[in-house]
């Protein structure tokens, strides 16, 4: 029984070997081994959202996830999203409507946005709230953000 | 916070399991999901010394249909229930309350399994078995047994599993001919833990109600079935009457804990609107 493990996984496309201790989680291991800051920590106990990363494609509670969990899985964060320009589109729509102050959540927003328009469909507003309903945003009251996922819906599946 | 140190353990097979949960007894936690366990290690109101992660165990997995009972496997994935044709045509009542169980990115990890064992008194799918009327089947190194939703559970997440014990299935009756199914909740947040929640499952021949099963979660320290109000329905025609009569019967029922969300009196008071809202649908719904 072990209380340390090496594991193997990719992150953003790159093929990453390290030793973790088991009690790690996820977005721990992303931001303080790999320095990959752009996954959040808020409330660290699967209530907030901001630590929303993609596992095996579906997000997750990157809180909620050991490090050595991940270990033979793909992971892509918000940091990989960007530069393969997957999410430009609702990066711009997030500017367009400011649909961020602080910016704190918008990470863990745009994970979750990415994966609503896996439905390829324009969803209603009520749908799309439901969806979101995973994440904490306490600056811009969500109505710009729900704006900007619906454009973002309507550009890339019509009206 | 961050987690207390234990050891890890990834077993790949279910004898390696059941042989670490008898080594450990409660010593041990199982790792399934992970959506309720981690965050009681991250706020360290729990201190294991082993870890065992049963996540990569194939004989845990998958949701099938045989002679009429649907299998949940332990380690069906939320999201996995939620999309299940199975489930959509043989569980109506799983299917209305899976879009309620927390959130999307808890829902693609968080399992079926995990949820019931846990038993939290709030959670949707220990009420949702109990209405159904489901068997779980448990393993040990000792062997199987199964255990009636009925009589799995105790009290305040606990239940009648031990602790060499592991929820390897849940098997439910497929919906019967002429049987309907209602699910309600209230919850402060979409995905939030409900502040009062209701499973309705009945036959229901000319709008007169039979086997009338309501399972509240949201309210006492456990899933509960109510006797009195479900007594109070059966074999009526359903009317203004009889709802007034199963939702005065409810008192007797429920003894719902207050908190700061919401107190006893408030619980019970959600409790009975639900009641009547759900069975409303439940009997319009043919």
């Amino acid at each position: 029984m072990e209380e340390f493990a090496d594991i193997e996984l990719t992150v953003n496309g790159e093929k990453i070997a390290k030793r973790v201790e088991a009690r790690q989680h996820l977005v721990d291991f992303l931001r303080i081994e790999l320095g990959l800051t752009g996954s959040h920590l808020g409330c660290e106990h699967g209530v907030c959202g901001a630590c929303t990363v993609r596992v095996d494609g579906q997000i997750v509670r990157g809180c909620l996830m050991l490090a050595i969990q991940a270990d033979g899985a793909d992971v892509w964060t918000i940091e990989g999203v960007s530069d393969t320009g997957e999410i430009e589109d609702l990066q711009e729509a997030f500017i367009a409507r400011n649909a961020l102050q602080c910016g704190y959540c918008t990470p863990g927003m745009l994970l979750t946005a990415a994966e609503m328009m896996e439905a390829g469909r324009k969803m209603s507003r009520t749908e799309i709230r439901e969806f979101l309903s995973g994440n904490y945003c306490r600056c811009t009251g969500y109505h710009a953000i729900v704006d900007a996922v619906e454009t973002t819906m309507e550009s890339r599946f019509g009206g | 916070m961050k987690a207390p140190r234990f050891a890890y353990i990834r077993p790949d097979s279910l004898d390696e399991v059941l042989a670490l949960l008898a080594e450990h007894g409660d010593e041990a936690r199982i790792l399934a999901g992970g959506q309720s366990l981690m965050p009681t290690l991250n706020m360290r109101l729990s201190r294991p010394r082993v870890l065992v992660d049963i996540n990569r165990i194939d004989a845990l997995k998958g949701i099938g249909l045989e002679n009429g009972t649907v299998r949940i496997g332990a380690l069906a994935r939320h999201a996995e229930v939620m999309g299940s044709d199975i489930v959509a045509g043989n569980l109506p009542l799983v299917a209305d309350a899976m879009p309620h169980v927390a959130h999307v990115a808890i829902r693609n990890r968080g399992t079926f399994g995990g949820s019931i064992a846990l038993a939290d008194p709030a959670a949707e799918l220990p009420a949702v078995v109990l209405a159904l009327d489901a068997e779980l089947v448990l393993a040990s190194a000792r062997g199987r047994r199964t255990v009636a939703a009925r009589s799995f559970f105790n009290g305040l997440y606990e239940t009648e599993r031990g602790d060499d014990e592991i929820l390897v299935e849940t098997r439910i009756p497929a919906l019967g001919p002429g049987y309907r199914s209602s699910f309600m909740e209230l919850a402060r947040r979409h995905g939030d833990f409900a502040l009062a929640g209701v499973c309705c499952h009945a036959r229901v021949d000319g709008g007169v109600l039979s086997d009338v099963r309501l399972a509240y979660f949201g309210s006492d320290d456990r899933p509960r079935l109510a006797a009195g109000a479900s007594a109070a329905a059966e074999g009526k025609a359903w009317s203004g009457d009889v709802k007034e009569a199963v939702k005065d019967a409810l008192g007797g029922d429920l003894d719902p804990i207050g908190n700061f969300h919401a107190s006893a009196a408030t619980r019970l008071h959600l409790a009975r609107v639900l009641t009547g809202r759900a069975l409303d649908r439940m009997v319009a719904s043919g």
